[in-house]
């Protein structure tokens, strides 16, 4: 798959202040998530991105083009969700929605239509008639969704879209999110603190740390990578055990003598492991196969110094 | 993304060409300033003067009217030269003040209302760079300031060449020139001041006394400071008494204020300077905290 975001010693700094530390990387996947604690420099990625701050050092490319000398072409392809409150007071929600279409290009009628067409789609279809300051933190993070949407972009930046939002309203906005995933052809980059919204919406994963980055992975390959580690848990000595899996070709490490972990080789499966200890009459009490939840990649991230792509 | 369907559509309509979408600005602009039945009074009333200048050029030329008052050409002549004094002191004058009241009703919100409500990067992440939204914002002021002075001006002009004849229009034709190029002048100069002062006061009311403050109390302190140290410099501070005397040179005649033309022109285009550096400053997408 051709890349989505090429980072090319992407730097940035404000005044003395490394913000952004040479990011290097290709990014392809349909769905983003850009992790990070707070003052990674996730926010300050995307702006760099949408052409907001200009790089001190290195460039990128979005759809491979130029960050610096296609800024506005670029622009065209992008829609982006702001992390705060962003509106133009006294405007109701489809007039600014339109607005943003046709400042996106879209002729006035195609503007207008694709106006209603995205508040109905983010559930504000009844609201839509009233201005953005009277609606709730709710609707108004899905009116941003809606201008962000409302001109078909190729690529979409959500920043923090479920701040601010209770848990019917949250899983709304992720049950939408994963519409737009998988009805178009769009690609997301979605920037959250929140590691479940990225779990459950994307297919890929940026860790920043203090402005570098710590990893890049497919969270689905990390997910079956970790099939492989398998602990288990015997009811008596296990060490007959061990010494037959350790035939199959298992590497392993006893834990004691009822407890062991191994890694299982290519083509060894779990029912293998079963078949053994029925042969040897050997009770199986426990065995977990782990499986690396995004907290502990996260983790892991945060606690090596670097990581590439 | 029909409303039926209730699901995700992209785009792949035709676009509007990148060259002209900062005329969208104006267009959103004049249907909320045009939803004041006070403002559309003001406008309409702008046009009353031009009309009133229209029948006392028309005069001189309506054989019926001189014969019911018994009157020559002359007599009215006379009276109202239709010279470059005409349309400076009839005109440029009192139109001068016009669209200061104009830009003071107009200019404020424009950018204040999408900076309050951190609206600028929903402008700004779209194919539309900064100097595209000043654009559009300006061509707000511009064509509505435009509509009140130079136009109306430049059609009395062409008026009174029309009635007067070929050989008035050959004499005073930098006539033409100066009240279109005056009139810009005071234009560019109201835009850049108004903007500027709302981009950096969020507050409509503040921002409009900034700009109160800027054009009434700047040019009473000048008044002070002559009166005061004796002297004239003190008009510096003066925009609307510096656009004066660049506008009586434009014109060729007797400026009221008296200061050296190329200081007034210094005095304006440090103003201008000084709106540009504050609008580069303020309009950006997120302001950074070095």
């Amino acid at each position: 798959m051709s890349a989505v975001i090429d980072l090319d010693g992407l730097s940035l700094r404000f005044g003395r202040r490394q913000i952004l530390k040479d990011l290097r990387g290709s990014m392809s996947g349909r769905s983003i998530g850009l992790l990070g604690p707070n003052g990674a420099g996730k926010t300050t990625l995307v702006h760099t991105l949408l052409g907001f701050h200009p790089p001190y050092a290195g460039t990128a490319r979005v759809f491979g083009k130029d960050i610096i000398r296609h800024a506005k072409e670029i622009r065209g392809w992008i829609g982006y969700m702001p992390e705060n409150d962003a509106f133009i007071a006294g405007m109701t929600a489809v007039r600014l929605v339109r607005l943003m279409a046709e400042l996106s290009g879209l002729p006035p009628r195609e503007a207008l239509e694709r106006a209603h067409e995205a508040l109905f789609y983010v559930g504000l279809g009844e609201a839509r008639y009233r201005t953005i300051e009277t609606y709730s933190q709710g609707m108004k993070q899905m009116a941003k969704l809606a201008q962000a949407i409302v001109h078909g972009p190729k690529l979409l930046f959500l920043d923090e879209p479920t701040n601010g939002l209770d848990p019917p309203h949250r899983s709304r906005m992720i049950r939408l999110i994963k519409d737009i995933r998988d009805n178009g052809d769009v690609h997301i980059m979605l920037s959250s603190h929140l590691l479940r919204d990225v779990e459950e919406c994307c297919d890929e994963v940026l860790i920043l740390k203090q402005g570098e980055i710590a990893t890049y992975c497919n969270l689905e390959e990390e997910r079956k990578a970790n099939l492989k580690f398998i602990e288990v848990e015997t009811r008596a000595d296990n060490s007959e055990f061990a010494e037959e899996i350790g035939k199959l070709g298992c590497e392993y490490a006893l834990l004691g003598q009822r407890k062991l972990k191994m890694v299982l080789p290519a083509g060894i499966e779990i029912r293998d492991l079963y078949r053994v200890a029925a042969d040897r009459e050997i009770q199986i009490r426990r065995l977990d196969y782990k499986r690396d939840s995004l907290q502990d990649i996260f983790l892991k991230a945060m606690e090596n110094n670097r990581g590439g792509l | 993304m029909a409303v039926y369907e209730r699901t995700y559509r992209s785009y792949s309509g035709e676009l509007t060409p990148g060259w002209g979408r900062f005329l969208v600005l104006p267009r959103y602009a004049y249907q909320t300033v045009f939803q004041s039945r006070l403002f559309v009074a003001f406008l309409v009333a702008c046009f009353v003067w031009p009309l009133v200048l229209a029948v006392l050029i028309y005069l001189p030329h309506n054989l019926r009217f001189l014969e019911m008052f018994q009157l020559q050409t002359a007599d009215i002549t006379n009276i109202f030269k239709y010279d470059a004094g005409f349309f400076f002191y009839w005109f440029m004058v009192p139109y001068q003040v016009v669209a200061f009241f104009m830009a003071f009703i107009v200019g404020p919100p424009l950018i204040s209302v999408d900076l309050r409500n951190n609206g600028l990067p929903l402008y700004l992440s779209r194919p539309f760079s900064r100097s595209e939204y000043l654009l559009g914002k300006s061509a707000v002021m511009l064509i509505l300031l435009s509509a009140v002075t130079w136009v109306p001006g430049l059609v009395l002009f062409a008026f009174q060449s029309y009635l007067a004849g070929f050989g008035y229009f050959r004499e005073h034709f930098a006539v033409g020139i100066a009240i279109f190029v005056a009139f810009w002048i005071w234009i560019l100069i109201l835009c850049l001041l108004t903007l500027a002062i709302s981009a950096y006061v969020k507050w409509k009311p503040v921002a409009r006394v900034a700009l109160f403050v800027i054009w009434f109390v700047f040019g009473a302190f000048g008044l002070v400071i002559n009166l005061l140290l004796r002297t004239t410099w003190g008009s510096l501070i003066d925009i609307g008494g510096m656009i004066q005397v660049v506008w009586a040179g434009l014109f060729g005649i007797e400026s009221p204020v008296q200061v050296p033309l190329w200081a007034a022109w210094a005095s304006l285009l440090i103003v201008c300077v000084v709106c540009i550096a504050l609008l580069r400053r303020k309009v950006r997408a997120y302001e950074v905290v070095r």
